[in-house]
């Protein structure tokens, strides 16, 4: 098992979960977020005074999926959020050690 | 059918019942005919004087009827421009931890400056007194009732032209609260704003609109200073006193340093076009009347808001290269505040020009200035009235046009175009003595109140906002 979290531009967000869902992915978590990468955010101006953003607006997935489907999903992923501009947003895979189903103490892959 | 058929016989008995009455009283006016040729002429003459009479009643009323209509709706237009207007203007600018206690310090103008009027300061203001204040006789609003005051208004009733006049008196302190925005305690502001109607408000109206006013125009002020709705007597005292507390109580914690960006240019964008609209209650209104001048004064206003819009977007858009939304409704509120003491008394053309300097102009103070001399005037009280309404007084005396308002008397020339240049040497006397006074007169309030009971929150209150330190409340609760 492992954990595919995707920070994305919140427009891409329907595209993004489409593609996941068509490939067989069952359960995912969206998180509105802010942040930045090197793009460090854009600036305002308000009656003349210079006002710097740099938290933009995000939106972060987290997902579970079994071994053999990381390679598919991050693909998907990829995929439907690419714009090619800066700010596109940062994809992270780590492994996962135990899930279990509250509903009924199911473990490991069957509870994904 | 039976319906249709009794509708007829009621029909027919009406027309003959009322047809009786008719003839009846026709018979009875042939026969007190022949009785009246024997009477008097002087009996006859008698009669008429007294439909003549009865006539001038009747049309008095009428114009009575008209012109307290308007009045009620422009007094009631001015109070909207306080709230929600102001208040939602000034609460969008501020961060978000404190828009209720932006928004209750001018509401708070709606409950205190009214009790305040009614107990004494509208005596102050248009009572009958010396030069410079009005005395006591109508404190307690005692002699203020229905009756016209031949004076101020002989149309409409007096208590119309109080309650008027007393929007005017809340929205003036309103204004200086976005100076000092978000970091003032609660109580210190009413203690102050009482002060400041008794000591600087007060004095001021009465020099310029009250009986023997020192700068009266109309009722025979030494100094004739033309200010039709109140581009001395609100724009410049409120906009200076800000600038006084502003630099008298400091800048906000952080400033300029933290990012202090408007929270919801929404509201502020809604709240500047609800006083777009009020504006007609506030300048079309000071006509008193619902005539030729209040179409000519709402014209002006209207044509000066709209050439200042575009004029400080233009700006903007040349110097930063986008329009933004708080340069277009900026500038639509400068130009406002500018045609303000001028649209009684200037053509539509005028109101253009007047509009289009005074956006520009107020573009450059709230932005140039300001950051050159680095005070913290939080939401431009200074850069936006005080500025405005001091530009708008002297336009005034370049532009007014007797042709408009043959104010100081029929065919002498009234502003400086027309060939009257000390039309603008008795602007200047009015502007002068409304800076004195503002800065002198809010000097002293801000030292009593800061000696007593303090000035500013705590800087644990102020990182904390005053929505929750001063009132124990939030604007917005993300959480429910």
């Amino acid at each position: 098992m492992q954990k595919i979290e995707a920070v994305i531009q919140p427009s891409k967000l329907d595209a993004v979960k489409d593609a996941l869902v068509e490939i067989g992915v069952e359960g995912m978590t969206i998180l509105e977020a802010r942040g930045h990468g090197r793009q460090k955010g854009h600036t305002e101006f308000y009656r003349g005074r210079e006002y710097s953003v740099d938290l933009l607006p995000k939106v972060k997935l987290e997902l579970v999926v079994k071994d053999e489907m990381v390679e598919q999903a991050v693909h998907a992923i990829i995929t439907a959020a690419r714009t090619g501009k800066i700010g596109d947003g940062k994809i992270f895979v780590s492994k996962i050690d135990e899930a279990i189903r509250i509903r009924n103490d199911e473990r490991g892959e069957i509870a994904l | 059918m039976r319906l249709s058929v009794v509708k007829v016989y009621l029909s027919v008995l009406f027309v003959l019942m009322f047809g009786g009455i008719v003839l009846g009283g026709a018979s009875a006016m042939a026969q007190s005919a022949p009785a009246a040729t024997g009477t008097s002429d002087a009996a006859r003459i008698a009669a008429l004087e007294k439909q003549v009479a009865d006539n001038a009643t009747a049309i008095a009323t009428a114009q009575t009827a008209g012109d307290n209509g308007w009045m009620l709706v422009s007094a009631a237009l001015v109070l909207m421009m306080s709230g929600p207007g102001l208040a939602l203007f000034y609460g969008g600018l501020v961060r978000k931890k404190n828009i209720l206690g932006t928004m209750m310090q001018t509401f708070a103008m709606m409950g205190v400056v009214t009790v305040l009027w009614a107990l004494v300061t509208y005596s102050l203001a248009f009572g009958t007194g010396n030069a410079f204040i009005g005395g006591l006789h109508n404190a307690f609003l005692h002699g203020v009732g229905l009756m016209p005051d031949k004076d101020y208004a002989a149309t409409i009733p007096l208590q119309t032209f109080m309650v008027y006049q007393l929007m005017f008196a809340i929205i003036t302190p309103a204004l200086i609260t976005g100076a000092f925005a978000e970091r003032m305690k609660f109580s210190a502001m009413l203690v102050f704003m009482v002060l400041w109607a008794l000591i600087v408000y007060s004095p001021m109206a009465h020099m310029v609109w009250g009986k023997g006013g020192l700068l009266n125009a109309a009722l025979g002020g030494r100094f004739p200073c033309l200010d039709f709705a109140g581009g001395t007597v609100v724009h410049v005292t409120s906009g200076v006193s800000a600038l006084v507390t502003a630099l008298y109580l400091g800048k906000r914690l952080g400033y300029p340093k933290v990012p202090m960006p408007p929270h919801s240019m929404v509201l502020s964008f809604i709240g500047a076009c609800l006083l777009w609209v009020g504006w007609f209650g506030f300048n079309a209104g000071s006509a008193l009347s619902a005539g030729t001048l209040a179409t000519s004064a709402f014209v002006a206003t209207h044509f000066a808001a709209a050439a200042a819009a575009i004029s400080w977007s233009v700006a903007e858009w040349i110097r930063q290269g986008k329009p933004s939304a708080l340069g277009a409704i900026s500038g639509a509120v400068t130009g406002l505040v500018a045609i303000t003491p001028a649209s009684g008394f200037v053509t539509p053309m005028s109101a253009l020009w007047i509009g289009l300097l005074a956006g520009a102009f107020c573009y450059f103070m709230v932005v140039k200035v300001k950051a050159a001399f680095g005070y913290d005037d939080s939401l431009d009280a200074f850069g936006v009235h005080g500025a405005g309404g001091t530009l708008g007084a002297v336009l005034t005396g370049i532009f007014a046009n007797s042709a408009i308002n043959p104010i100081l008397g029929a065919g002498k020339a009234t502003g400086l175009l027309e060939g009257n240049g000390h039309q603008l040497l008795n602007q200047l006397v009015g502007i002068g003595v409304a800076w004195s006074l503002s800065i002198v007169g809010t000097l002293m309030i801000l030292f009593v109140v800061d000696k007593t009971i303090g000035l500013r929150v705590s800087e644990e209150d102020e990182r904390e906002g005053l929505d929750l330190s001063q009132h124990g409340e939030e604007g917005y609760d993300w959480a429910h």
